[in-house]
């Protein structure tokens, strides 16, 4: 049984009350109607549960989330799987800002477009590696900081750029793969570019037949288009800045 | 490039008294000694440790500075020379550690306490209850009660508070900056003595998760080991915005001292640098920083205090009110004298404002908004002896954080080496041979006699002041006078100068 | 000269009828007198309750002006403030060992409709009574309630009593206090009691944690400008029962909290009290050696502090309740009593008019 809830005028602080009250005592999935702008829905929460969401909603969506499953029928905000240890999130639109942030696992698929700093300082632990796909189109400071897991920026909507600005500066770990070109001025200083290996195909593959199934994208062409793949050139970057 | 710069330290050896024995080859973890025949020293990698000095069993070694004389000049004085050439040889940053060694005022020690003559008594501490006691967090401007008289109960439903059997807690310094030895005795000592202590921005190692009542956990820019199983593990959850010691910087843990086990609790790869944004990039403005305290309460079900660190800087009152105003249960604001693992030298030494005005400022603020008891203040950044925690809660503090004091309660020379990762002490390294030195009972046990020898002596002053709670101190700033500061320092600091009576 | 902040010693004395009986002044005045040397001559005051039933929905301002100059700025800010039903001399008679005595002029005023737009009437009358001290110069309100007034000035309490007439007053409750200064102020308002709207306080002793006490109360838009620790006593009263609503006794019990090593010992509903109150009222606790007896016009408390510096003896006769800093004085009145005890560090003796009784 889903529950529902019509979160119309609610505040936030009793929606997710609401829901970690009926998480405790058992319940497994959860629809919320008319969501405006509630922040923080899925804050902390662990258990494997799903919950959709119609309407927009508020920043921190899915914040040191671990282990939920998230979907959501409209655009989402600021802020999204901040700092999100396990789950999954699926947007059927755009988001805002800072996308991810220190996400250390699960998977962030999101349709449309993504905004500025997605996946900043986005880091993976062993087993726990993130990944974000955009079906879109990024903002400047793409993976700024990026300390690990994978990110894959589709452009699927052609729009101009592809991406903004400063594209993996502070990069120190993880892989991007941007489908498309992107020009050396829109980079970093410190991200490399690179052809994709049999490898790397084989691994975006399998997420990408994921995110295909989600949104109703064709796979084949998608994978037609060419990827690039930016990796750090090195894990210090600026180990050379210091003297003793 | 063959370096220029001449050795900091001389070691002296005493080969009349020397047996020979090595334990100051085995001990010295900068390579500073030798063993060719004798004993040798390599002065250029001597940093005072005083390790070799300390273990020597015959006293046969000596330490002292460079007697090497340098033209006089006020102004290019051996320091900045030093500096100079270090960077024309390198290109880089001069990296320190510890706190602001220049020769700034203090303003601690131009403040004295008052205490009872005749007219009102001291009372006697030995004999007679002294309480220190101190709950950290919120606290509404009214309690409400409901029922009849003789049958009364509390309606008010207060936030969540912490008890500091003793108004001092530990200062947050990573496991990373600071071995995991290190971390084990501070935690042992704040569970004996009721008070807490700060993973700082590294993650809890496993092995003390069952300290978790008396751990602060903290929230940084990088998220190292922050998730809602560390964020409910704890008593209080710290936002960092800032340190005294590096305001407005980020951190740098290099790749070589993110061994196996700092790998697990930053939770990040063995070998990276672990980077902390100098901002949390969900935080531009101070509606964000509520958006994160309010994460970390949902998170949390409102069950943890949420405290804000942020260094002190020129503008801290307004920030504090705004931090108050945003939600934090807690303010602790770190003075520009505070320690740190490392630090760029020039933000160390020239940047923030000491501790004692930024005190003053921010608890005078938030007494003229009328939101002095929206949060508790805590305040670090070189609190050096009890008299100076008098001296802070008098001014208007809730309880003080000690960071090198108790660092040089384990065995810490202040030899400001900790970026090195070599510490001779066991204490700000990661090297398993050196960690080992240091005996966690024994290190707990050195932390408990410095809280205790403070908490009596701030009972003995609360004595003498006539007062037998540590709340009848907090805010009296009547009770402390000033000596040789011009007006507006005394205005700062809402003091009387010395000799003007009540 | 307002600002004296002398350290004092001194005698208190408190007698009311829990029944509404009106006694007269003479009492009050023998008890006190019979701790004369408790007082050193610099100051001496006393508190009367019930004593304008005629005017007792007026606010009753006691005024003590320097100069003349001083009664009519007061006179014209009155005028603009309130509603003057009468005006008179606060009646006086010659008396030995009383000099000097300032302007005594006493007001009965109502609070115009218009001017509590935003504020209650009480919070209204503190303000103006704050504003007076701040803004008049050489202008004092030695009292500011209802139905109620102080009476006192620079001298022994017994000729100060005297100076006043105070056999002329009936009161239901009446609280005394004779003053041992360490310092010669002569300044007629420095004289206890303090008031502030219908409450009053007397007070032996002096407290250690006036700095912070006086801070807490200036975060609530309260201007102390007596630099004494029994102004802060009042008006701490005043926030606590006024303004926070807070039960009578929990107010006492917030200015001589229980220590941490009883309270841990507390039944849990206690306890759950105790501990609030010490984590919120942190900063109301009187810490220092102190007897207070505070007046208001349902009644009277006396409370010592934590660890009893100070001393107080209570006594009960029929109706009546009695405190004062000595046995003796309490006998001097009442020879014959039903039961005399001291009461405990930090534990209030309330006396309450019963219901019914104006």
């Amino acid at each position: 049984m889903t529950m529902k809830i019509d979160a119309k005028g609610m505040h936030y602080r009793t929606l997710n009350k609401m829901i970690r009250d009926a998480v405790a005592s058992g319940e497994k999935e959860f629809e919320l109607d008319n969501i405006g702008g509630q922040r923080y829905i899925g804050a902390g929460l662990n258990e494997n549960v799903k919950i959709t969401i119609n309407g927009t909603s508020g920043n921190d969506l899915g914040v040191f989330m671990n282990g939920a499953k998230i979907i959501i029928n409209a655009n989402a905000q600021d802020g999204i799987a901040n700092t999100m240890n396990a789950g999954e999130i699926i947007v059927h639109g755009s988001v805002g800002d800072i996308v991810g942030y220190a996400m250390r696992g699960g998977k962030l698929y999101i349709k449309g477009d993504v905004g500025y700093r997605v996946g900043i300082h986005m880091k993976e632990y062993k087993k726990q590696v993130p990944i974000i796909i955009a079906g879109g189109t990024a903002g400047d400071f793409f993976g700024e900081y990026m300390a690990g897991g994978i990110m894959i920026l589709l452009g699927m909507n052609e729009k101009n750029p592809l991406v903004g600005n400063y594209v993996g500066t502070g990069m120190h770990g993880g892989v991007m793969y941007i489908r498309g070109k992107v020009d050396p001025y829109h980079l970093g200083k410190e991200v490399s570019c690179l052809e994709l290996s049999e490898e790397d195909i084989k691994l975006i593959s399998g997420y990408l037949k994921e995110y295909c199934e989600h949104f109703g994208f064709d796979f084949n062409a998608v994978m037609s288009g060419k990827f690039t793949k930016l990796v750090p050139l090195s894990l210090r970057p600026y180990g050379n800045m210091y003297v003793y | 490039m063959e370096s220029q710069l001449p050795a900091e330290f001389i070691v002296n050896i005493d080969h009349e008294r020397c047996r020979k024995c090595k334990r100051c080859v085995m001990n010295c973890s900068f390579s500073a000694i030798e063993f060719k025949d004798k004993v040798t020293a390599n002065n250029r990698q001597c940093v005072a440790c005083h390790r070799c000095a300390t273990f020597c069993p015959e006293n046969a070694i000596t330490i002292t500075q460079n007697p090497l004389d340098y033209k006089d000049g006020y102004n290019w004085s051996p320091e900045i020379r030093k500096n100079i050439l270090k960077q024309a040889e390198s290109g880089g940053m001069i990296l320190t550690g510890m706190g602001n060694p220049k020769p700034y005022p203090i303003y601690w020690d131009h403040m004295l306490i008052d205490a009872c003559q005749v007219t009102n008594p001291s009372i006697d501490p030995l004999r007679e209850p002294m309480e220190l006691r101190t709950y950290l967090g919120a606290k509404p401007e009214f309690l409400e009660f409901e029922g009849d008289p003789g049958n009364i109960s509390l309606k008010t439903e207060l936030a969540p508070q912490v008890k500091l059997d003793i108004p001092i807690v530990f200062a947050a310094m990573s496991y990373g900056a600071i071995s995991l030895n290190a971390h084990k005795a501070l935690a042992m000592a704040a569970r004996r003595m009721g008070t807490l202590m700060n993973t700082g921005e590294g993650g809890l190692h496993e092995d003390l998760a069952g300290y978790a009542d008396r751990i602060i956990v903290q929230v940084a820019s990088g998220r190292f080991g922050v998730t809602s199983k560390y964020l409910n593990n704890s008593a209080l959850v710290e936002i960092k915005i800032g340190q005294g010691a590096k305001p407005g910087i980020g951190g740098h843990l290099p790749g070589e001292k993110v061994g196996e086990d700092i790998s697990k609790t930053r939770m990040i790869p063995v070998g990276t640098d672990a980077l902390s944004p100098a901002p949390h990039h969900d935080i531009y403005s101070i509606e964000d920083l509520s958006q994160l305290i309010y994460a970390i309460k949902e998170t949390t079900d409102y069950k943890k205090p949420v405290s804000v660190k942020i260094a002190a800087v020129h503008n801290v009152a307004a920030i504090a009110s705004g931090i108050v105003r945003a939600g934090a249960d807690v303010v602790m604001i770190d003075g520009f004298r505070g320690g740190t693992g490392a630090a760029p030298m020039i933000i160390r030494d020239h940047v923030g404002i000491p501790i004692e005005l930024a005190l003053a400022a921010v608890d005078d603020r938030l007494r003229q908004e009328g939101i002095r008891n929206r949060a508790s203040i805590l305040v670090g950044g070189s609190i050096r002896q009890s008299a100076d925690v008098v001296k802070a809660i008098a001014l208007g503090a809730d309880a003080c954080v000690i960071g090198t004091a108790s660092l040089i309660a384990m065995g810490c020379r202040v030899c400001q080496k900790c970026y090195t990762g070599n510490c001779a002490w066991g204490i700000a390294t990661q090297k398993p041979e050196l960690v080992r030195r240091l005996n966690p009972e024994v290190a707990a046990d050195r932390l408990c006699n410095l809280l205790t020898a403070w908490g009596h002596e701030i009972q003995e002053v609360l004595g003498s002041l006539g007062i037998n709670a540590i709340e009848s101190l907090r805010g009296s700033r009547e009770r402390l006078r000033g000596v040789g500061l011009n007006q507006e320092a005394l205005d700062i600091l809402g003091i009387k100068h010395a000799g003007i009576g009540q | 000269m307002k600002s004296d902040g002398i350290p004092s010693g001194c005698a208190i004395s408190g007698l009311m009828s829990e029944d509404g009986r009106r006694i007269n002044g003479k009492k009050i005045i023998e008890s006190i007198a019979c701790m004369h040397d408790r007082s050193n001559g610099l100051g001496g005051g006393f508190a009367a309750y019930g004593i304008y039933p005629k005017r007792k929905d007026m606010y009753a301002f006691h005024m003590m002006y320097d100069n003349a100059r001083a009664k009519e700025d007061t006179e014209e800010f009155f005028k603009d403030h309130f509603n003057v039903d009468k005006d008179e001399a606060i009646p006086t008679h010659r008396q030995n060992g009383i000099s000097d005595p300032p302007i005594l002029w006493r007001y009965f005023l109502e609070v115009p409709e218009n001017k509590l737009e935003f504020l209650s009437e009480r919070d209204y009358v503190a303000k103006t009574v704050m504003k007076i001290h701040s803004e008049i110069e050489g202008s004092f309100v030695a009292s500011s309630g209802m139905n109620m007034g102080a009476f006192k000035g620079v001298g022994y309490p017994e000729d100060i009593g005297r100076f006043f007439k105070l056999e002329e007053y009936s009161a239901y409750i009446w609280t005394a206090h004779g003053r041992f200064p360490t310092n010669t102020p002569g300044w007629w308002g420095g004289a206890h009691p303090f008031t502030l709207l219908d409450w009053s306080v007397v007070h032996n002793g002096e407290i250690s944690s006036y700095g912070i006490n006086k801070r807490y109360l200036e975060m609530f838009g309260y201007k102390l400008e007596l630099r004494t620790d029994t102004e802060v006593i009042a008006y701490m009263f005043d926030l606590l029962v006024r303004k926070h609503k807070l039960p009578v006794e929990i107010a006492a019990e917030t200015l001589a909290a229980a220590f941490w090593k009883d309270i841990d010992r507390m039944e849990p509903g206690k306890k759950k009290i105790a501990t609030a109150i010490r984590q919120v009222y942190g900063s109301t606790l009187l810490n220092g050696p102190f007897s207070i007896i505070i007046g208001h016009n349902r009644g009277m408390i006396g409370l010592n502090d934590r660890i009893k510096l100070r001393p107080m003896t209570a006594a009960r006769k029929d109706d009546m309740l009695y405190m004062a800093s000595e046995e003796s004085a309490i006998r001097e009145i009442a020879p014959d009593l039903d039961e005399v005890w001291s009461p405990r560090a930090g534990t209030p003796v309330f006396g309450t008019l019963k219901a019914g009784v104006e």
